[in-house]
């Protein structure tokens, strides 16, 4: 195998997102101040060496808060996208290797699932599991990423079906299982290694959105969408908050497509 | 029952059914009463248009597909087969040795040391050098995957080999050095072929018997030089005359 090369996209994207992503995991352990503790003398500050991103209406250290916020944002990112991508892997497998009644079946299931806005869809399971807890913020938005994984995996699949290393496989008497694991799936990772960035975006856009709209992250927990509907009411007197905030989720969704585009860019190269 | 026989084709029809998750679907029928056999060590040529019924007739007698009346004896284990496109017919998420040893782990009666000895046998075999291990099919030439597709279809020692166009999509001089390793190989691991063929001149070349196919009926079959010097049938005498 020939080296794929580094490219400058998937370069600038990794170095963005591993500072970023190791800035959040360090804010699991461990922040400048408490995230979560008022100081009534430093309320509202602006930005400030003491303060790198100044302080909010209750003297939390804003710099702090998004450390751990941005933790929690990665956190629902992450799994939501690894419970779409697994299901929506085995669903497509399914449905793209045996084809039929059954892919018939799911697929329109796919579909009806599809029609529905995400955001109306994630609102309906949270209605159903609860408001509030991260765990069931990650079970709406998993559930509602499942069908356009589904679908992508099912054409990778599907198109794979009676090609003839396939029906090779088949004659000298390979299982189903095993044709799907070890002879197509490697096949399909050109294809589902971008959609997983972009999935992995559209993850953070979407939590950040359930709990703007208060449906998704509540206190005591904090995510990047809880604070910029916090950031909202104080955008006057601290826009501060709302541009760090902001401009941490731009940042982050910047980073992750930098890296799809050069998946992409890769995988055109080696062609 | 003749010991010489690896194949036997009798009174074979069979086609497509299309169409229909909840109907039953038409049925297009494409072979009409097939008879043929396949002696040890012979390579059957089987000619015709496309369209004639060739690939349906590999199929099923691979399996791939049920006949509709008649039957396939094998007196042999499984057939393999060589496909005519070398592009599509290695997977290309793999390099070389992954793709021969497969169809030994999924045998799995061989341990690790003996099917990597397999497979460095088998890849000289076809006049490949170890390098090429490592390789992935990408970095192969098209005469080069034709001979990766061969090893990998012998790898388990079958005795009888379908082969599907196996040169139709290599330069003449490519064609000619795969030509001539399959004929070796049936020398040496003492193989049968059925070989699937629109280029009478290829057919000339490798084969000792030929089959006519027409609109899925075999029209004449013998000896090649019999069936090309004296063709009987019509279509026989267009065929070659096409091929001139």
């Amino acid at each position: 195998m020939k080296n794929k090369r580094m490219n400058g996209y998937l370069l600038a994207g990794l170095i963005l997102t591993g500072l970023l992503v190791a800035l959040m995991l360090l804010g699991k352990f461990w922040t400048p101040y408490s995230p979560t503790e008022m100081n009534g003398a430093a309320k509202l500050q602006p930005p400030s060496w003491a303060h790198l991103f100044g302080t909010d209406n209750f003297g939390r250290d804003i710099f702090s808060r998004v450390m751990r916020g941005g933790g929690t944002t990665l956190t629902i990112a992450v799994l939501t996208i690894a419970i779409g991508a697994v299901l929506g892997t085995l669903i497509g497998a399914a449905t793209g290797y045996f084809g039929g009644a059954v892919d018939d079946a799911l697929m329109r299931l796919n579909d009806a699932l599809t029609a529905f806005p995400s955001i109306l869809l994630a609102l309906l399971i949270i209605s159903l599991v609860g408001p509030g807890k991260t765990y069931n913020v990650v079970i709406a938005l998993g559930i509602v990423f499942i069908p356009s994984f589904a679908r992508v995996m099912r054409t990778q699949f599907a198109s794979q079906r009676n090609v003839n290393y396939i029906t090779s496989a088949r004659l000298m008497g390979a299982g189903s299982l095993r044709i799907m694991i070890l002879h197509m799936l490697p096949n399909t990772l050109r294809t589902l290694l971008p959609a997983l960035t972009i999935g992995f975006n559209n993850a953070v856009l979407a939590e950040a959105s359930m709990s703007f709209l208060g449906i998704g992250v509540t206190p005591p927990d904090a995510s990047l969408g809880y604070m910029l509907s916090e950031a909202q009411g104080m955008l006057v007197k601290a826009p501060w908050y709302a541009i760090s905030t902001g401009a941490m989720i731009a940042l982050l969704v910047f980073g992750v497509g930098l890296i799809g585009e050069g998946l992409q860019k890769l995988e055109r190269e080696v062609d | 029952m003749d010991e010489n026989l690896v194949l036997e084709v009798r009174r074979l029809s069979g086609g497509y059914r299309k169409g229909g998750v909840i109907s039953r679907g038409t049925y297009k029928q494409i072979l009409f009463d097939v008879n043929f056999e396949v002696r040890h060590g012979e390579i059957v040529g089987l000619v015709g248009e496309s369209g004639s019924g060739k690939s349906t007739l590999a199929k099923i007698i691979l399996g791939l597909l049920d006949p509709q009346e008649g039957e396939v004896i094998h007196h042999t284990p499984r057939p393999q087969i060589i496909f005519q496109d070398p592009y599509s017919s290695l997977n290309p998420a793999y390099d070389v040795e992954w793709i021969l040893e497969e169809p030994l782990r999924v045998y799995g009666k061989y341990d690790k040391a003996e099917r990597k000895r397999r497979v460095r046998d088998m890849l000289s075999r076809v006049e490949l050098d170890e390098h090429y291990l490592k390789s992935k099919p990408n970095e192969l030439s098209g005469g080069q995957r034709q001979r990766v597709s061969i090893a990998a279809a012998l790898i388990r020692r079958p005795r009888f080999i379908i082969a599907d166009e196996p040169v139709s999509a290599l330069d003449v001089t490519v064609q000619a050095q795969v030509l001539r390793l399959m004929r070796s190989l049936r020398e040496e691991l003492d193989l049968s072929y059925l070989f699937i063929s629109h280029d009478l001149n290829v057919v000339y070349q490798i084969c000792d018997r030929v089959l006519v196919l027409k609109n899925g009926r075999i029209v004449e079959q013998g000896e090649v030089e019999t069936v090309f010097n004296h063709p009987q049938h019509e279509y026989t005498k267009r065929l070659l005359e096409a091929a001139e």
